[in-house]
Formats: structure tokens, sequence, C-alpha cells
């Protein structure tokens, strides 16, 4: 809602001096946000005063533009020294009749004559834009300035000529040339742009804003509603109410306006900068009315209406033009008005075509009525369609404003464009407003400063509340502009915004023990730390998602991670879903990085990825008078997408780049694997690798993580032909693990035994296999070989070679033996040594290399 | 047991004379200053007190003296060999110390070459602020909350009093999950993890919710599809908006140091009264406002920013979480972790904190990290 400063002033009686950011900060306690402050007349500078024109000659030029050599009479203060030159060539000038000098001017509009009041800016001003005005030699003449046009001067998109002052300033009082002009056009004014919440529908109004303020401010206000509503009449046109989605309809009946009459400036200025654009008189007053009081209204032309006006529900498929020229479809919940014909303006949105006011018309009714705002929302949302006036209605709007906004509109249209108000229907009555009875404590109780029960009364009072007070029980109805005062609490807010939020106490509670972060929180906090710690750097990415994704990451048809969850409105037709990994998030980052210059990437990221519910239930939409029942829960439990965290990472380039220790480390399946251990090291569970044939990865370079029986997630270098399709580095290497499941793996921190003092006895052994044998399992076997007394076995080489036979590998294991309750004598050790080359002898067939 | 040696052999016993003896300590003590590294001491050793050193041999001579002279004889010899050990000794520390500086001026490194332990990996600054602003409430006693982000659309909106008819619920505001009355959204806001936590948890109830929201966003410099939250709630006896105050001004110091605030009233379905938590502009402090000559840009010349939006819980939001509101009360509050790390680190465009630049999660340093 933008407004001006002086148009609240004529119904708020702002104190002398009160500047627009006082007003500004009032506005603000009682609610709105200003958002902006803008002065009218702020981007001017410098002498524009007003002018009258003295004489003026027409001077043809040889492009066919005519231009006038011009005398205006500026006042003595701005006179110039010397005359003008003269009109006729070889003329003379002669002083004014005041004893000065005209200046000269040329100006190329032609809309104005002798004795005219113009504005005129002189050298040395400075026009909206950066224009600076100087005296210049131009079609023969020495301009001595410029006499400007409403766009020139900011205040307003007219260039169809320059402006012509009326007969006399706002006040009646004449003109005096050279006196500064924004002033005495009174255009000078402040504009406050105030974006209006749900609950302060009374403010989309002037009208509400001076309430606001003058409470605020503590100063009279004046109510611009100077009419109640009358008792319910057809004296009018007749009008017939059948929703009770329409309580009231007023109906005035204007005749014999003139349609030529054109609107007055300062209605123009006020509009413009309330940011409508002037259309005709009549369409200027009906929203210059709904700007003041908050009721949209509405002009017909009397005679293009066929019959009673009807409100009622549309019938299916109806049709309607409305004034934007769109034809549409109604359906039978929109509101609509009607006349025989049919629906002729969809209620409290937008008026037809049909009945529009013409350059003709000189008999006119007037609607203004009241709505059901939650009928008028939809009816908006389901047209696409918002207006100044759906607006209004969707937050409600006064009901008890109807009639004297209609008058007011009569008694604007009467004033600029003459004729008389013949007719009058009142259909339907101001509907009563919800009682409330609240305990005078409970705003004191609630709000936790300090405001006793005759304070509370005051402040509704003040509001328009109507109080009875007894005792401690008050009992309110508030007035029929605050729909918004329906609840004991919607009365404690409007108490502590009156009071004003400045005067609450700070107070901290105190809350109960708590028992901190829990255990889950705890890990994947420590996850995160220990994978930034390792050298992973996290990203945040997008979770939308695609077909196209799952076919390049090469899912399989029936891959899980293809039961995806889709979006109706998605915000790119091209991502319509929602992720079932992270990778592909985090290639696009690595793409970013990478046309930004960085290669050596090791990426992670943990979010949620979302599946769809597998049972496909809706979810149901309980009560909300109680909480909803445990089979209700449980649905909503059903319908949601099973959705758990995931923990993710890429790879790629160098995981250590070539610096002066050494070579390069390049990015590979290792560190992805070596992501996972970091995390699962975090929870504490050992992950068993084995080798696994899994979509994005490449085959032979795959791990699958296995903790138990539990498949934790994958690891390894990503196929080939995925690294081709999201265009990726060559050997990209990721991970991906439920990181949710990992978590819950978490079997308690463990104990701490008693650690053995004894010596330990290292043995190294090396064990020839086939190429084929997994080192993990051979190492397995050997540990298990080695039985209790076997500490560690570190694998330490892997060998091919002219030493072992073609297809074998020698892999080398140094042994750490160690008893909790003895030193080893050599033959243990030796024991515990052969028991383990015997484990792996017998599983794998291996040979111990000599 | 004196008498004349009548095996005397001068030229034998010779090596035994004090001047003789003399002139093999002076040679040693030569040989020993000369030798200027454990090596050449170690030559000059052997040579001047090895076995087959002048004095080692000289002492083999002792036999052929006569007894009478062989005391006198030991003991100048004594005395020779203890002047070239103690020499020797001396030599050895000054060698030894030579040989150490030596050692460790060779062995010099050049401590400014770069010698990191691992690639340089960081949690992002939005993950970070997160923990930082959620351990401010675990020190307080609260617990942390979660929920699901695709969440049905009775606790994102029906049960939060936001009617069928708000406009948030609108395809333009808010993300749905298909089919299209399938009533999952993605959750708009933390706000239905509060409704979660009157559900689920026992009365009273004080949590933060932190986590990922949605709306159906343009992607620009301020507004990001996906962002998110931190929402507190608390429902007990006798709670007031004066409760809420001081959480939200302990919070704004923990985050921002001293710092002046206000409560501007606004409206939130779910809060009666609602207010805007503001704080001071940290760019012009107010001095930008009526002063045309010196806008702000932060503030939009307004003195005051915009952190979060609270109130005193609605009592139909608790009624319709089974709360009883007339014994309970509540407040609630919520603001954006995105605008905080704006406000804090002074990050100025939202596209950076989505975009996966390895730079910006690298940035911050400290508790942040």
């Amino acid at each position: 809602m933008r407004a001006t400063k002086s148009w609240i002033a004529e119904y708020a009686a702002l104190p002398e001096g009160l500047d627009v950011w006082q007003l500004a900060d009032a506005l603000v306690s009682a609610g709105l946000e200003v958002e902006q402050v803008e002065t009218i007349g702020a981007d001017v500078s410098g002498p524009v005063v007003v002018g009258r024109v003295a004489d003026f000659v027409e001077e043809p030029q040889k492009n066919g533009k005519t231009i006038r050599w011009v005398h205006v009479d500026v006042g003595p203060e701005h006179a110039p020294d010397v005359a003008p030159g003269p009109l006729a060539k070889g003329g003379t000038v002669e002083h004014l009749p005041g004893g000065y000098f005209a200046r000269g001017v040329i100006c190329g509009a032609l809309n104005f004559v002798n004795d005219d009041h113009v504005v005129v800016a002189l050298p040395g001003a400075v026009l909206p834009g950066g224009f600076a005005i100087g005296s210049r030699k131009t079609y023969g003449h020495l301009s001595d300035g410029m006499i400007c046009a409403e766009d020139e001067l900011g205040l307003g998109e007219d260039h169809t000529g320059i402006i012509v002052l009326g007969d006399t300033d706002d006040e009646g009082r004449p003109w005096t040339p050279g006196a500064p002009a924004l002033e005495a056009m009174g255009v000078a004014d402040d504009v406050l742009d105030m974006p209006v919440t749900p609950d302060m529908g009374h403010c989309l109004s002037v009208r509400g804003l001076a309430r606001e303020a003058s409470q605020a401010l503590g100063v009279d206000y004046r109510d611009v509603i100077a009419h109640q509503t009358t008792a319910p009449s057809q004296g009018g046109h007749p009008v017939v109410l059948e929703s009770p989605a329409c309580p009231l309809f007023v109906a005035l009946t204007v005749e014999g306006f003139d349609p030529t009459a054109e609107s007055p400036s300062w209605m123009k200025q006020r509009l413009a900068a309330c940011g409508m654009r002037s259309i005709s008189l009549s369409v200027d007053i009906s929203n210059y009315v709904m700007l003041e009081t908050g009721q949209p209204n509405h002009c017909y032309d009397a005679d293009t209406l066929q019959g009673a006006i009807v409100v009622r529900q549309a019938k299916p498929g109806e049709k309607i033009t409305t004034l934007d020229a769109a034809v549409r479809t109604l359906d039978e919940a929109d509101l609509v008005i009607t006349d025989d014909r049919g629906p002729i303006g969809i209620a409290g949105v937008m008026g037809g075509e049909d009945t529009e006011l013409r350059d003709t018309t000189t008999r006119i009714v007037i609607e203004a009525a009241n709505f059901d705002p939650v009928s008028i929302a939809r009816t908006s949302r389901r047209h696409k369609l918002g207006s100044e006036a759906s607006r209004r209605f969707e937050r409600s709007v006064d009901p008890g404003a109807a009639y004297g906004a209609a008058r007011r509109v009569a008694d604007l249209l009467i004033e600029l464009g003459g004729g008389r108000l013949t007719a009058e229907t009142v259909a339907g009555e101001v509907p009563a407003m919800p009682t409330q009875v609240i305990d005078a404590n409970l705003p004191e109780r609630i709000l936790g400063m300090p405001v006793d029960a005759d304070r509370v009364v005051e402040i509704l009072t003040a509001s328009g509340v109507e109080v009875v007070r007894d005792g401690e029980t008050l009992t309110l109805t508030p007035p029929s502009w605050r729909a918004d005062l329906v609840d004991p609490y919607d009365y404690v807010e409007e108490v502590g915004i009156k009071v004003g939020y400045d005067h609450l106490p700070s107070v901290v509670p105190t809350a109960p023990v708590g028992h901190g972060y829990t255990t889950e929180q705890k890990l994947r906090r420590a996850i995160g730390r220990a994978l930034a710690t390792a050298g992973f750097v996290e990203v945040l990415t997008f979770p939308w998602a695609s077909e196209a994704d799952a076919d390049a990451l090469g899912l399989d048809a029936d891959d899980p991670r293809r039961r995806t969850v889709a979006l109706t409105n998605p915000l790119a037709e091209t991502a319509p879903l929602l992720r079932t990994s992270i990778l592909p998030g985090l290639f696009g980052a690595v793409a970013r990085n990478a046309s930004r210059g960085a290669d050596d990437l090791a990426l992670f990221e943990a979010g949620r990825v979302f599946f769809a519910s597998e049972t496909g239930e809706n979810a149901p939409l309980p009560s909300v008078e109680g909480r909803p029942g445990d089979d209700e829960l449980e649905a909503i439990e059903r319908a949601i997408p099973w959705q758990p965290r995931n923990l993710a990472a890429v790879l790629t380039g160098a995981w250590r780049p070539a610096g002066w220790q050494g070579a390069a480390t390049p990015a590979s399946w290792t560190q992805a694997i070596a992501f996972a251990e970091v995390a699962a090291g975090v929870v504490g569970v050992r992950l068993e690798r084995r080798a696994a044939s899994q979509a994005p990865w490449h085959p032979g370079r795959c791990a699958e993580l296995v903790v138990g029986d539990e498949v934790v997630g994958y690891a390894g270098e990503l196929h080939p032909s995925v690294i081709k399709a999201f265009e990726l580095p060559a050997r990209t290497a990721a991970v991906e693990l439920d990181l949710d499941l990992l978590v819950s793996l978490f079997d308690g921190a463990g104990n701490l035994d008693p650690v053995s003092g004894h010596p330990v006895a290292k043995e190294d052994i090396a064990l020839i296999v086939d190429e084929s044998v997994p080192v993990a399992e051979l190492q397995a076997a050997v540990v298990e070989g080695g039985g209790e007394l076997l500490e560690s076995a570190r694998l330490f080489d892997i060998y091919h070679g002219t030493q072992v036979p073609e297809g074998k590998k020698s892999v080398a294991f140094a042994l750490r033996l160690r008893a909790s309750d003895r030193t080893l004598t050599d033959a243990d050790a030796a024991g515990a040594r052969d028991a383990a080359i015997a484990a792996a002898v017998e599983r794998f067939g291996a040979e111990l290399r000599a | 047991m004196s008498g004349p040696n009548d095996n005397y052999d001068p030229k034998q016993v010779a090596a035994l004379s004090a001047e003789s003896l003399d002139a093999m300590v002076a040679a040693a003590l030569e040989a020993f200053a000369v030798a200027s590294d454990p090596a050449a001491l170690k030559e000059a050793r052997l040579a001047h007190a090895g076995e087959r050193a002048p004095i080692a041999l000289a002492n083999r001579e002792i036999g052929a003296l006569p007894p009478a002279a062989r005391k006198d004889a030991g003991q100048r010899i004594g005395a020779a060999r203890g002047r070239i050990t103690e020499a020797l000794a001396a030599r050895q520390v000054e060698v030894d110390a030579a040989e150490l500086e030596r050692a460790l001026v060779e062995e010099t490194v050049d401590v400014t070459l770069p010698v990191d332990l691992a690639p340089q990996g960081a949690i992002h600054p939005i993950t970070g602020l997160i923990d930082l602003m959620s351990d401010v409430f675990v020190a307080m006693g609260w617990e942390i909350a979660e929920g699901p982000e695709a969440e049905a659309e009775w606790l994102n909106f029906d049960a939060l009093n936001i009617s069928a008819d708000h406009p948030a619920r609108g395809e333009s505001d808010t993300l749905f999950v298909a089919p299209a009355d399938s009533h999952v959204v993605l959750r708009t806001h933390t706000s239905p993890v509060q409704i979660r936590s009157l559900l689920d948890r026992p009365l009273p109830v004080y949590v933060v919710c932190p986590g990922k929201v949605y709306r159906a966003d343009e992607f620009d410099a301020t507004h990001v599809p996906v962002f998110h939250q931190i929402e507190g709630l608390v429902v007990d006896k006798g709670i007031t908006m004066a409760h809420l105050k001081g959480t939200l001004d302990h919070l704004a110091k923990e985050m921002f140091g001293d710092i002046r605030t206000r409560f501007r009233p606004n409206y939130f379905p779910f809060t009666e009264p609602s207010a805007e938590y503001d704080l001071e502009c940290f760019v012009c402090h107010g001095a930008s406002v009526g002063n045309p000559d010196a806008p702000c840009k932060t503030c939009r010349s307004e003195g005051w920013i915009e952190w979060g939006g609270c109130g005193v819980v609605n009592p139909r939001v608790l009624e319709a979480a089974g709360v009883d509101s007339s014994v309970y009360s509540g407040f609630a509050f919520g603001m954006g972790i995105e605008r905080t790390l704006m406000f804090r680190n002074n990050a100025a465009d939202m596209r950076d904190m989505v975009e996966g630049d390895v730079r910006f999660s690298r940035m911050l340093k400290g508790e942040s990290r």
C-alpha cells in the first residue's frame, strides 16, 4: 500500500512539524512495515517557479515543426536584468506592468494561451535525471529557461503538453509568478510504501493508516466514512443477493454526469504517487475512493445494465470477458455479479467488459459491496487473477464502509463531473461482529509486562472495540473494520502493540535439565568434522533430480533409486524429481568448480534423499480442533516419502598435488573408500569390503561396504560411461553411504580393557596366493588363524614378478604377537605364526614364500 | 732396598725421564689441540693415548728400571698419562660440541615449505553456523529436534493455523509432492517440527529445530529455493512474550555481541501476538534514517534489519497438537541461517552458499568451522 503523508494528514491531525520518518515510526509501531519513503520533488532543485504567459509568437520551422517564442512573467525576483529579445524582428520590449522584464523562453508545446500560468525551470535548476537548465541560444533566440511538462518534473508520465495550472491553486488563491512552483502546486509530498500483512486489511486504505497513525501519535482522527449504512432499500437499481458470500451490496445511481470532465491534477498526482495511472475521471474517482476508504467499488454504465443485478454463484461453464479483455470460464465456486444476460463481473476481483463505462456514459450505477474473503481468495487464485480489489477483499473489507464509500464516489463524481445522486439501493446489511469474552488479566499474563485492566479497556476502546466490563471479565465486540479481532490472543496482541513492544522486559526462561545432543546428532557432527579434517570439503547442492540423471547413472529399470518422488510444480521442468542419490548434485558442483579453475576436488555432502512411499497413500488432513488420532498420525508417516540422510563424496584430479616432497597422489577409488572408513571409524564399526557391481561405479573398481549383514554403501571409481555422461574428469571416484544406517550401527563406546605390558614378538610372513584372492580375505584368514595371541597383521607388501609364478602374487604381513598375561616364548610365537599360515594355506592354498 | 742398579741401561730408560715424558705430553696435547673433528681426534688419541702410543711404550720400560727407580718413574708416568687423558677428555667435549654445532647448521631446513598433513578440507559455513547456534541453546538446556523435509501438508500448514486458503499454500510459494492430492509438500519452514515436537515429546518442551526448507522462489543474490532455518519452540506453564524477548536477546548477543534489537509487530498465523525481531543495522547503525544524503543499502535506510519472525504460540496451534492452552503457553521464533551468515560474516551473495565452490566452504576460521 502506497499512501502520501498529505493524504493521511487529511484525516489524522498530524502534529505540526512531524516529519515523514516520525510518521513512519508511528506506523511501524502499529504493525506496519514501511518498506520505502519517497519524497516527491526531491530530485528537483534550483529555481522552478510559477510563470504567467505574457505574450508569444509562433515560429514555423523548416522541419515542419512549430515552436513558440514566449515572454513569460516570472516575477520581479527572477526577472532578467536586460530585456529579452523582441517577439517581432526589430520590435521593442517594454517592462511588464510591475516594472521588470519578462524572460524569453523557447517552447515546443502549443497547449497554452496568454495569461495561462505555467511552470518555468530557470537557469540553475536541475530536473530529474540530472537535467541541468541553462540559458542557451536556440532557434535564433536566447532561451532563458524551460517551460515544463509533467514528466520533466517527475510528477507523472504526461508529455502531451506543458503543465497549464488551473485558475487558482487548490486553496483557491491566485497564482503568484515567481513563487516556487512545486510548493504552490501542493505536489511536494512524501510517499510511504508499506506491505500489508493479512491481519492488517484495514490498513489497505488511507482511512486505516490515518486511524493507526492518530492512535499511535495520540492525535485527532476524522473518519472519511461520513455516512452509516442505511436500512435495506431497493430505491435504486434492483439488486438481488443469492449467495451468503455477499452479505451487503450498495448501488447508487448518479445521473447527468459529464463524461468529458477531466480529473483534477491533485487527484492525478495522488493516484500517481500511490502507483495508479490516471484513466478517466470516473475510473480515477473509483480508484481514489478505494485507496482512501479501502472499499473496492465499481462503476457501471447504467444504460448497459439489463435487468436486476443478481449476486450468485456462477453456473458451470458460464463465461465472462473481464476488463483485461480475457475470456474466463467460471467455476461454480466463483461468486459473480450478473444481470439478465449473465455474468457482468467476477465479484470482488474484476468487472466485465460489457458494462464498462464508455466515453458517452452519463448514467452511472456505483457498486460498493462486501464479499466473503475466502471466496474471493479462492476465485482470485483459481483464475490467477489478482487485482487491487481482490487483494483487499482477501484481507477483509470493512462492511460498515460500503455505503459511505459509495457516497464518497457519488459525491466526487458530482463535484468534479456534475450530475446528481438520484437513487439508492441497499441490499443486505452489515453483518454483526463476533463477540469474545476475555479475562482482563490475559494481556498481562501472556505479554509478561504490566498492563492493568483499566489500561486494557482504554486501549481497546481507542481501537474501536466495544468493551463491556464486569469486574475482571471483558466482553468485547470489534469494530466492523477489524475482522482480525476474533480470538482472545488477538486482543492480547492489540494491547501489546498499543502499549508498545519496546516496554517488554527481557527475561530468559529457565529450561528443565536437558539431554543435550542425541547420540546420532553427536555422531553426525563428528563424522562431518572428521571428514573435513581428513581433507574433504563439504558443499551444499540442490536436491532436484530427473529421469535423465537416473539414466546417466546407469541405473537399472528396477533399481530402487528409480522409485523417485515427483513434484507437481517443480522449479524447472527439466528437474521435476527429488534426488535419490546425492552424487549427481556433487557432479554439478565438480563441474562448477572445474569451470572456475579448481580441478583437484574432494567434495562431500550429507543430506536427505527421497524415495516414494511404498503404499502410495495420500496424507490425511485431520481436524485442527485437537490432537489427531494415532491412526491419522500413522497414516501421515506412511504417506510421506522415506527420506534417509545419505553421505556422499566425489574425488577428481589429484588427492595431493605434486609438491616438493614428491609426485602427485592422484585421487582414486582408494580415497573414496578411505572416506567411508573415516565415517565408519567415527561410529566405531569395521567396514567389510566386497567387490561389487553397482551403478554408477566401475564394475571392477567398486566396493560394497558392509557392516555385519547391512550394506551401508558403495565406493570406488565411477563407470567410464557415467564419467562420460556427466562430463567428469577421467577416473573420477565416488562414494555414497546411508548415513542414518551407519550411525544407527553405533554399538556403544566399548570397554577400556587392561593394556598388556608384556613385550611384543614380531614375525613377518609372505604368502603366495592366486592373483584373484582378495587381500582382505587372506588377511582375515591370517588373523583368524593367529588366534588370541595375534595382535595385528599389517599388510606391508604385495609382489608380482619373477620370484613368484605367473598368475600368483606374494602378499606379506607383519605380525605382532602378544599375550596379556605373560611374555611369549619363541615356541609360543612360532606356534601362533604357523597357525596363521596354516589358515591361509587351508583357505586359499597359500604357499609360504621362503 | 736402595742400591745401585746394576742393569741400568740409560738408553732404554731415557724414555722415562721427566723431559721425555714432558715431551710426550706436550706432543699429545699439541696433537689433540689440532684435531678439529672427531676423526682427527680419534687418530690423535690412538697416536698419543693408544696401546702403541709413546707413553704406553714408555710404560713398558718401567720393568727395566731398578726397583728403587720404579716408583718415581711410575708416578711420573701416571701423572703424564693423567694429563694426556684429561686433555683428551676436554678436547673430546670441545670437538663433540663443535661437531654438533656443525651438524645442526648443516641440517637446517626451510621451515617455510608447505607441510600439509592432509588436503585442506572444510565443513560448509552453513553447517558450522547451525552447530554454533544449536550450541547456544543446548547450553541453556534445550534440545535439538529434527523432522522430515518432505512433510505432510497438515503438519506444515493446517496444524500451524495456516488455513487451506492461505496464499502461502499456493503453487507460487510452496513446492508440492505429486500427485496433486498427496497432501505432502516440501516443508516451507521448520515449523512443522514444532508440531512434531509437541506431538512426540512430554511437556514442557524447549527445543530448536535447525534444517533445510524449500520455497518456490527465484534463484538470485538474495533468494534461494532451498535454504536453512533455525526454529525455536518453548511450551511451558507461565511462558510470556517477555521470555521470547529474553531468549532472542541472548541469542543475538551470542551471535553478534552487544547490539540493539527491537520487536516490530507483524502477522503470522501460528503466533499471536506476532513480531519481527529486528537488529540495528550493522552498516549505518541508524545514521541513514531520514538522511537522503547518506542512504544505506543494507537496511534501505530503515536503520533496522529483519532477522527473524517470532511470537506467542497461537493457542489454536497448541490445541491442534493436543496441548491444553488454558494451562500451557509458549513462544516460537525462526530465522534464516543464510541471513544470519550474511550478517555475521558479510556473505553478500546467497548463490555462493549453494553453488558448491570449494573456496566458499574453506573461508571461515575458528569456531565457525
